[in-house]
């Protein structure tokens, strides 16, 4: 019999793990509800501003980054070649 | 006189340490690699502040040592890093690593107490040797590519560093190391000759393809000096150059980008340098007093968070030979001190609240906005979360966890555990306590970086930055790939050109020598003709004839005279 996975690694653990953490986002979001920032710019502090900036600044740099991908990725062995 | 070697520039001890180091074995060894940073660096808090040596050079006088609050801070960082690096790399067996890191670490020492134009570039240029010797005492074929592509950009940046040196000197009169403003041909060749060494763009590759060569401890060693010791210069040399507000963030993005591309986790990480390196750089184009802080505070702090993220890679690689992120997974299980040591670097280079970063970067952001520089703002809050999303999730995931690889390494030995502890537990006391290393910033510190909002904000961004990592890991499975930067034009365009040519002069070459050599061998085969054995002008037939008539002639004239 092959020896139970490693309690993190199993499914129900990290399914917890993703209700856990979007909890702990949930929580950060309505944190921000209580807190009064000293906004420069005007938006930056708007509610919920750096939770959907910080989402959509890393999806718009990951799709970014496949995009520069398709150009200039090179097999590994590129310049061994 | 008496001589006192107390007197000495303290980089200088550390190079004279180094090479008696390089001349022991054993225990001996061991004691003097930990001792003498450590030694140094109480030597440097007993220097009071102010020129303390002067040297007369070709009509100039030099001050090889001149201590103030900023020299001060970058020398302890780096002492402090060489101390840390020495006990991480005393199992080191390749016998040339410590001692070149040590030369390495005490050029960055003189170049941060140096008063001087000319002791500056003197320390500068003992650096790009002593960084070239760490990667080539790993001895294998990749690494020494990588040093002799690495020593000539470097080599190039010192020529153009010292002609600056030269204009700047000629048109001032003075070898003092003061702010300039990059409006000469001097100032403006100083300051390419430092971005060259900060890692900035068209010159960022040198980087990344250099530093993941070297051995285990030694990518630990070069990830702190060299473009820290750039940082230095320019918060010391071009404090609000507007130009390094563009340059730090392409840096910054450039660094993401890159890194998210990447599969080889020692890559990873050199590309962040660069990431990294562009908040500071920005920060020093901002100017302000807050921004310089914030820059100077960022290069300390990101000396231990990157070293100790470079020591949890290097304990992998060390522990299984392997460094690609397709190889890699589900290490926690048997490294877990490894794996929560690279988690603290990891939140640290995040700038998580209770984290060295947090203390550090924000002073940065904050300097942007109190200048309303809403571009510069925003810029760097995507580049915080992108940080969070490149180095701080991604590293420790595709090493650490993510498919289960099947490899069960052990945590590394005690010495490199222990290095990794100690800076680890900075990371955290730094952030924690940011007081004392604010106390030793070059300008007086009024920030408060724990407010509820400052906290609840960085949360949220940090926060949804992983959510963002999570949703579209899809999108980021590692490949066998790398990708392409500006060190192709060298690595690759110059060669192909430079090798398309040669092959067209050596067929023209071969025709040239072809007709030259038909002609030759007409000419050749005329003179045969003519000259030749059985050619006109050759034979003996005619002169023998003539000869024989000759001799016929008289025979005949002798038989009439006498007859």
């Amino acid at each position: 019999m092959s020896p139970q996975p490693h309690w993190l690694v199993r499914p129900k653990s990290i399914r917890l793990l993703w209700v856990g953490g979007i909890a702990l986002l949930a929580l950060f979001v309505a944190l921000g509800a209580f807190i009064h920032p000293h906004a420069t710019f005007g938006v930056e502090g708007s509610f919920g501003f750096n939770a959907w900036y910080g989402f959509a600044t890393c999806a718009a740099m990951v799709v970014g980054a496949k995009v520069l991908g398709w150009v200039l990725k090179r097999k590994d062995d590129y310049y061994e070649l | 006189m008496s001589f006192d070697p107390f007197a000495l520039p303290p980089g200088l001890l550390l190079i004279l340490a180094a090479l008696v180091v390089a001349g022991l074995k054993g225990m001996v060894r061991k004691a003097l690699v930990l001792l003498a940073p450590l030694a140094v660096l109480a030597l440097v808090w007993t220097l009071p502040v102010g020129e303390l040596l002067h040297v007369s050079f070709l009509g100039h006088t030099l001050a090889p040592l001149k201590v103030d609050a900023l020299g001060r801070l970058f020398a302890t960082i780096f002492l402090l890093m060489a101390a840390g690096g020495g006990l991480f790399a005393l199992n080191q067996d390749r016998p040339a690593e410590v001692p070149a890191a040590f030369v390495y670490a005490g050029g960055a020492v003189g170049v941060a107490l140096a008063g001087d134009l000319i002791s500056l570039f003197v320390f500068w240029e003992i650096m790009a040797i002593a960084s070239t010797l760490v990667l080539w005492s790993r001895d294998d074929a990749a690494s020494r590519a990588a040093a002799s592509r690495y020593v000539q950009v470097h080599l190039l940046g010192g020529v153009v560093l010292l002609a600056g040196i030269a204009a700047q000197v000629n048109a001032t009169g003075s070898v003092a190391f003061a702010a300039m403003k990059p409006d000469s041909f001097g100032t403006w060749a100083i300051l390419l000759g430092f971005l060259i060494n900060a890692g900035a763009p068209p010159f960022s590759a040198w980087l990344p393809d250099a530093y993941p060569t070297a051995s285990y401890s030694g990518t630990v060693f070069l990830s702190a000096f060299t473009t820290k010791t750039a940082v230095y210069v320019l918060i010391r040399g071009f404090p609000g150059a507007e130009i390094l507000i563009p340059i730090g963030l392409w840096m910054v993005f450039y660094g993401i980008v890159y890194a998210l591309l990447e599969n080889d986790m020692r890559r990873i990480l050199a590309y962040s340098i660069i990431n990294q390196v562009g908040f500071m750089v920005t920060g020093i184009g901002i100017g302000s007093d807050m921004a310089l802080n914030g820059a100077a505070a960022h290069a300390f702090t990101h000396i231990i968070y990157k070293a100790l993220l470079l020591m949890a890679a290097g304990s992998v690689l060390y522990r299984t030979g392997k460094t690609k992120c397709t190889d890699l997974g589900g290490l926690f299980q048997s490294m877990p001190l490894t794996t929560l040591c690279g988690i603290v670097g990891a939140l640290a280079i995040s700038s998580f609240p209770w984290t060295s970063g947090f203390v550090s970067k924000s002073m940065v952001s904050q300097a942007a906005a109190d200048s309303h520089l809403a571009w510069v703002w925003f810029g760097l809050t995507a580049a915080s979360a992108g940080v969070f999303l490149h180095a701080g999730i991604k590293f420790p995931w595709f090493v650490f966890f993510q498919k289960d690889s099947g490899l069960r390494p052990a945590d590394p030995p005690w010495n490199m555990k222990a290095a990794m502890v100690i800076f680890a537990a900075l990371c955290i006391g730094i952030g924690v306590f940011p007081g004392a290393l604010y106390a030793l910033l070059p300008h007086p510190v009024d920030y408060q970086p724990y407010t509820a909002a400052h906290v609840i904000e960085m949360l949220q961004l940090l926060g949804f930055s992983g959510l963002a990592f999570f949703v579209l890991l899809p999108l980021m499975k590692r490949t066998l790939t790398i990708t392409l930067d500006t060190d192709w034009l060298y690595r690759r365009l110059g060669p192909n050109v430079v090798g398309k040519l040669g092959a067209m002069l050596a067929t023209a070459d071969r025709a040239i020598r072809g007709q030259v050599m038909a002609i030759l061998t007409r000419v050749l085969a005329g003179i045969k003709s003519t000259h030749g054995r059985h050619g006109l002008f050759a034979r003996d037939l005619s002169s023998g004839a003539m000869a024989w008539t000759t001799v016929a002639v008289l025979g005949i004239f002798l038989a009439a005279f006498y007859s």
